[in-house]
């Protein structure tokens, strides 16, 4: 088996057993797995409205698994990317209630405000990693806890007093009359294009531009990259920073299109997180993100349907992500294994 | 009210709240000491908090007043078992382990949540009757000043927290486990070449710190929440990877991070009744940990320098 193929295998092997084990664990605590995963199936593809809710939480998904998987190619871990989408919400929001404008400047400025707040956010941690040689991990943690309390005493305070901010107004809508009529009424917006589209410019940096190469040089090698002439600490900040804007406007989708307000939160969103998921997923490629994205977010909106149809908590489909991580992060061993396999075939023709 | 009614009224409620994280804390030194990074350290303290409160809810009757002690071993044998599984997958497996710690959180929580509505038909469990609770200690509590601060309506988890940040003092720096558990940490091809089981240590480090964080977890719960939701921890294990940073991987340096972080949660939450403290918007003592963090990783607080092979899978034979 060619090296490349078993790198294609690594994630399906490990989504196949990521739901057997969410299959036995329904099976050990008393549930049928079959009525669960059918359940899970119409959540996702029962009607149009289904779909297109599952379409809509496919868009932030789409653009957090950018910012982890732009951030891993130039060997950095964002761990920060909730944090980043937090303040990209709170910022799109914001810019949304505080001015009126016509649409053609107010929602592109929106959308700029998110990306922007979301890039300062990835600054700092790659101003650290740049100059002091801290590690990313640990300061975009502690990021997406002060991104949590500032933005929730932001709006504390724009609120004056109260937990939501208004409506934004309609000019700075991401929301879209045609994409709802087309499936039942769903919350299905426009962001899904700008993702889209944002997944091209990622593949565009990467492989087409000066800025890419260097970028993947330095996630290679940074003592190679160093020798050849290239900034390496620029090449760092820089990657924060574009990874932070697809991260904020991960936020903006939320900002503008799905709920078009930003509350303040007792806890994390958990797309962050989950983007890490559809990075690793993905092996951090432009298209593997969309695969990622696209199985994650559907069983992220699929399990909503779960305690209706079939009473099982929605957590099962959690459990199913945490142990694709797992089983992805695990890939030596799924390699060795398949490997093995391919060899004990060969042996026997 | 006086300088000292306030430190009266302070120091016994930050030490309150550090006792979970001195001990989570501790535990992520031990990890860490040995070269795995523990990301998971939150899931592993949410399994505690989980599995304390249900063997809390169900045994309350049998073991009556004992029942929280117990319920601290239960969570310490879960959390242990969970953290086998980031051991397997990053020692054994050589996954990333900041990966396998991601994936340790979002299983715990989502495996917690699920246990509890499976069990409870909602979302979070019953409150649990049997509580550790706050007494004076006898004599100690009499002396002027330090009684007061120290040994006035304290809790037998707190002495135990710090009793075990001193005795893991001594083990890594005062025994041949520790001087090996540091080695592996620092340079495990020379441990390896001078004869130390590289994986069996790390495997044991990292159960070190599954067992600390479900006490932690454990304690946690029974003493501040008293029940189990989604957001009974919310950030406690992160806030003790924070303190095991600010404490420069040392386990006397991370109780006293802890401590102090226990003192900035605890103003944040009542410090509304203190003059001066309460013109201070609550947002600052909230980040305050989190912003001291990142400044001592920086350099601007003494440098933090991580174990040298800190997070690398060790592989029998590379250069």
């Amino acid at each position: 088996m060619s090296n490349r193929a078993t790198n294609l295998l690594v994630p399906i092997v490990s989504v196949v057993l990521g739901l057997i084990v969410g299959a036995i664990i329904m099976l050990v605590s008393g549930y049928n797995p079959i009525e669960g995963y059918a359940a899970l199936w119409n959540g996702i593809f029962g009607d149009l409205y289904t779909i297109g809710e599952t379409l809509r939480q496919i868009t932030p998904y789409l653009l957090a698994g950018l910012a982890v998987a732009f951030a891993f190619r130039s060997g950095l871990f964002n761990i920060g990317v909730e944090g980043q989408l937090i303040v990209g919400w709170f910022a799109a929001a914001y810019v949304g209630v505080a001015v009126e404008l016509p649409k053609i400047i107010h929602l592109p400025l929106a959308i700029l405000a998110a990306a922007v707040a979301g890039a300062l956010w990835g600054f700092v941690p790659g101003l650290l990693k740049a100059k002091f040689r801290v590690h990313e991990v640990i300061v975009t943690i502690m990021m997406n806890y002060i991104a949590l309390h500032v933005t929730n005493a932001l709006i504390r305070t724009v609120s004056e007093g109260g937990d939501r901010t208004e409506r934004i107004f309609a000019s700075a809508s991401l929301r879209s009359e045609f994409l709802e009529n087309l499936t039942e009424f769903s919350r299905l917006h426009f962001g899904l294009l700008l993702a889209l589209i944002m997944v091209g410019v990622m593949w565009f940096i990467l492989e087409k531009t000066t800025l890419g190469f260097e970028l993947k040089a330095v996630g290679f090698n940074q003592h190679a990259s160093e020798y050849a002439g290239m900034s390496v600490n620029k090449n760092i900040i820089l990657a924060m920073v574009i990874s932070g804007a697809f991260a904020g406007l991960a936020g903006a989708m939320e900002a503008l299109g799905t709920f078009e307000y930003v509350s303040s939160k007792g806890g994390f969103t958990g797309i962050g997180f989950d983007g890490i998921a559809v990075a690793l997923l993905g092996m951090n490629t432009p298209l593997g993100v969309i695969f990622g994205a696209t199985l994650f977010g559907s069983l992220k909106y699929g399990a909503l349907n779960m305690p209706n149809a079939a009473g099982i908590p929605i957590e099962i489909v959690e459990i199913v992500i945490a142990v694709i991580i797992f089983f992805v992060a695990s890939g030596y061993i799924i390699r060795l294994l398949l490997l093995r396999a391919a060899g004990k075939k060969k042996e026997a023709k | 009210m006086s300088f000292l009614d306030i430190l009266y009224f302070i120091v016994p409620s930050a030490i309150f709240y550090a006792a979970p994280l001195i001990l989570v804390a501790i535990g992520g030194v031990f990890s860490e000491r040995s070269g795995v990074v523990n990301i998971g350290l939150e899931g592993l303290m949410v399994i505690g908090a989980f599995v304390g409160i249900l063997f809390n809810l169900l045994f309350a009757d049998t073991f009556g007043g004992l029942t929280p002690w117990l319920a601290l071993i239960a969570a310490m044998v879960a959390a242990l078992l969970l953290s086998l599984l980031h051991a397997v997958a990053s020692i054994s497996f050589r996954a990333d382990q900041v990966v396998s710690g991601v994936a340790i959180n979002l299983l715990a929580i989502a495996l917690a949540l699920y246990l509890v509505k499976s069990i409870f038909d909602k979302g979070q469990t019953d409150f649990i009757s049997e509580r550790f609770s706050r007494y004076n200690v006898p004599i100690l509590s009499d002396i002027p000043v330090i009684g007061p601060l120290f040994f006035t309506s304290v809790y037998n988890t707190s002495f135990f927290a710090i009793a075990v940040a001193f005795l893991a003092w001594f083990v890594i720096y005062k025994t041949p486990f520790g001087l090996r558990l540091r080695a592996v940490g620092e340079h495990p091809m020379a441990a390896d070449t001078m004869g130390i089981n590289v994986a069996r240590m790390r495997y044991v480090a990292v159960m070190i710190s599954g067992a600390l964080a479900g006490i932690g977890g454990a304690i946690y719960a029974q003493t501040i929440t008293g029940d189990f939701g989604h957001a009974t921890i919310n950030g406690q294990g992160f806030m003790a990877l924070a303190a095991m940073i600010f404490g420069k991987w040392h386990p006397l340096g991370a109780m006293g991070a802890a401590l102090f972080f226990g003192f900035a949660q605890s103003l944040s939450i009542v410090g509304s009744s203190i003059p001066v403290i309460q013109e201070i918007p609550n947002v600052f003592l909230l980040i305050l940990p989190y912003v001291l963090t990142i400044l001592a990783l920086a350099g601007f607080i003494g440098r933090a320098n991580a174990p040298k092979a800190n997070g690398k899978p060790y592989i029998k034979g590379q250069r």
